[in-house]
């Protein structure tokens, strides 16, 4: 090792500067990576949706949209929609019910297989998202997604929320609110269904046996929309 | 060294004529329009396609897509010489490679220029999912250029002819790797009953060697006619029997694929929509698909005395180019358009996202832009080319060995 010489004043004085100009940069990074230090393995957040209780309403959709900052440009075909109303009849009994639809937040997410660049992608802890980063717009994931939750963003985006980034050009999905859940809140979307009176949505984590989730789905049954094809979405069903 | 190659003289075009000049002309100004588009979509936000997010790929995936195939396709009449030693088709090999080249460079503007970011391209080219089909059709593609760059450069470099069938075998089994890549784009997807079947990689090389050799044919032809040389009648003929071949390769997994899904019940449904009461889609496919692009230039292919003439080979070609843009167009849109199945014991009565309904696309002025464009950058790169580079023979007059 040769003997480092004293570095003179005005070079100390530049890498002070830029030291500071790093700190600055890297600062949100930071304070992301603390935010993601919360998120583990051991934790698979999940819906249980009970389809019996979901009634004609939208609140869970207006506090979806509003909670996120999705605006409608009143051209249904492109307006983005994370979450949605479907209203069903059995073709055999004729019962009707409605339930809420959005991204299922599979275990084995076939849009985070055929990412080409590695945008979309599961967090440990189950919940399925998109980097706006590195999203380069190419729609795959939209043809891959079974349950038709994703949605491209067609026009220039203009009031977003802080917590919810969107970008023209590239596709986004709901995010299980994953902004209030990592600082311990409910999805705004539970919170909604659970004013109006009818509870029709639970969130908790399925990997927490003393969770109320955990105890419903090990006690009661429930199934998944598609299970067909294996993906143990992270979104659960009743009467359906 | 065989007899055809001895009397091979390759000759640029002039490049002097007033035609030459217009066909530039009119080729830059349709790239310049396609490049407008995408900066419109791009700044506008793609709304103003007529895509949506129902049908997420639409005319410009049409365009690029069979661009992509047709470049794959092409490459057969230098493979069909160098891998399969049928020596009446070197002469054409420099222009088999040159349009593998130019065909894929236009799809794949096509598709880069349609992205949502564009602007991201590098982000594609430095983060692979090594999962994602696409990420390995981007390693796929762009080493196709690679190596038919080298194969046509060993084609043209006297040092270099010791090596080129090694290049030329390498090239033809990278075609074939590459077409499964396309197909498999949409084999490997589950969510959607049209898709999904592993018949899609052979049927897309099936759909490659067709549109390929109709391209060639097209573009054979016309830059013999363009520059006034002598275009060898059984070389034509060779390669319209080809053409004749490969579309009854194509009918075949066609009929493969539907029998699939005829045979399962659950899957009915497919076959109804395309084959009986999809709308225009299943319009379409009978007169577009089947009658454009299978019947009638079979007919003419086949006929005694049209399948004689080059005008009426030149026909049957554009039918096959327009046929295949309408086969692409049934399954790529008709396959999105097609509702998901999500309940399948249940009716949807309800649903802000058209759920169960199938999805409306209308193409707009700007997708097409775009995706002519695509086939202009192909064709201005292939004309730039033959004026630098020895590309055309001279005359292709040589006695031609039996099959």
């Amino acid at each position: 090792m040769s003997e480092s010489k004293p570095i003179q004043p005005p070079r100390r004085d530049f890498l002070k500067q830029v030291a500071a100009v790093a700190g600055l940069t890297l600062a949100p990074g930071v304070f992301l990576q603390t935010v993601s230090a919360a998120v583990n393995a051991s934790q698979r957040w999940g819906l249980l949706i009970d389809s019996n209780k979901c009634g004609d309403c939208q609140a869970c959709v207006t506090a979806c949209h509003t909670e996120n900052g999705i605006t409608d440009h009143n051209r249904p075909e492109t307006d983005a929609q994370w979450i949605r109303k479907v209203d069903l009849r059995h073709k055999t009994t004729g019962r009707v019910h409605s339930l809420p639809m959005m991204c299922q937040h599979c275990e084995h997410p076939p849009c985070v297989d055929v990412c080409p660049t590695g945008a979309s992608f599961k967090r440990q802890d189950g919940i399925v998202l998109v980097d706006k980063h590195i999203c380069i717009g190419c729609r795959y994931c939209m043809m891959a997604c079974p349950y038709k939750a994703r949605s491209f963003v067609h026009e220039v985006i203009t009031d977003q929320k802080a917590h919810a980034p969107r970008g023209k050009g590239t596709v986004e999905s709901c995010t299980l609110c994953v902004h209030r859940v990592d600082t311990g809140r409910l999805p705004s979307c539970v919170e909604a269904c659970a004013a109006t009176g009818r509870g029709a949505m639970l969130f908790g984590d399925m990997n927490d046996p003393n969770s109320e989730l955990a105890q419903r789905l090990r006690t009661e049954y429930s199934t998944t929309i598609r299970a067909d094809l294996r993906l143990n979405p992270g979104v659960r069903y009743q009467g359906i | 060294m065989n007899p055809t190659n001895k009397i091979t003289v390759y000759r640029k075009l002039e490049g002097q004529s007033v035609g030459f000049y217009i066909l530039l002309v009119v080729l830059a100004i349709m790239v310049a329009m396609g490049l407008l588009a995408a900066w419109t979509m791009e700044h506008e936000g793609h709304w103003i396609s007529g895509m949506n997010n129902q049908v997420v790929w639409g005319m410009p995936h049409i365009f690029a897509i069979f661009l992509i195939l047709a470049a794959s396709g092409v490459l057969n009449v230098a493979s069909v010489s160098t891998v399969f030693g049928q020596e009446v088709y070197k002469p054409l090999g420099r222009l088999s490679g040159l349009l593998a080249i130019t065909l894929l460079v236009g799809g794949l503007m096509v598709l880069v220029l349609d992205l949502g970011r564009p602007d991201r391209l590098i982000i594609a080219m430095t983060h692979y999912n090594f999962k994602s089909i696409f990420a390995w059709n981007i390693v796929l593609y762009n080493g196709f250029m690679a190596v038919v760059f080298i194969y046509l450069w060993f084609m043209m470099e006297k040092r270099m002819q010791p090596y080129y069938p090694i290049a030329g075998r390498i090239a033809f089994i990278w075609r074939l790797i590459l077409t499964t890549g396309t197909g498999s784009i949409f084999g490997f997807l589950l969510a959607r009953e049209p898709y999904g079947t592993a018949v899609m990689a052979p049927m897309f090389i099936a759909m490659s060697l067709m549109f390929g050799k109709a391209m060639f044919l097209l573009i054979l032809m016309s830059s013999y006619r363009g520059s006034q040389r002598m275009l060898n009648h059984a070389v034509v003929m060779r390669l319209k029997n080809l053409l004749a071949m490969f579309i009854i390769t194509a009918l075949y997994f066609l009929t493969v694929y539907f029998i699939t899904f005829a045979y399962f019940t659950e899957q009915h449904g497919v076959v109804r929509f395309f084959l009986l009461d999809g709308g225009h889609y299943t319009t379409l496919f009978w007169l577009g698909q089947i009658g454009l692009g299978a019947a009638l230039p079979l007919f003419i292919l086949y006929h005694p005395r049209l399948g004689e003439q080059f005008s009426m080979i030149a026909v049957a070609s554009v039918s096959v180019v327009i046929g295949g843009m309408i086969q692409l167009y049934v399954l790529i849109i008709g396959g999105q358009a097609y509702p998901l199945d999500m309940f399948p014991e249940m009716e949807i009565l309800a649903s802000s996202f058209h759920d169960g309904v199938v999805a409306n696309y209308a193409p707009s002025h700007w997708e097409f832009m775009l995706g002519l464009a695509g086939l202009a950058m192909s064709l201005l790169m292939t004309v730039l080319a033959m004026r630098i580079f020895d590309v055309l023979p001279e005359c292709v007059t040589e006695e031609v060995p039996a099959l």
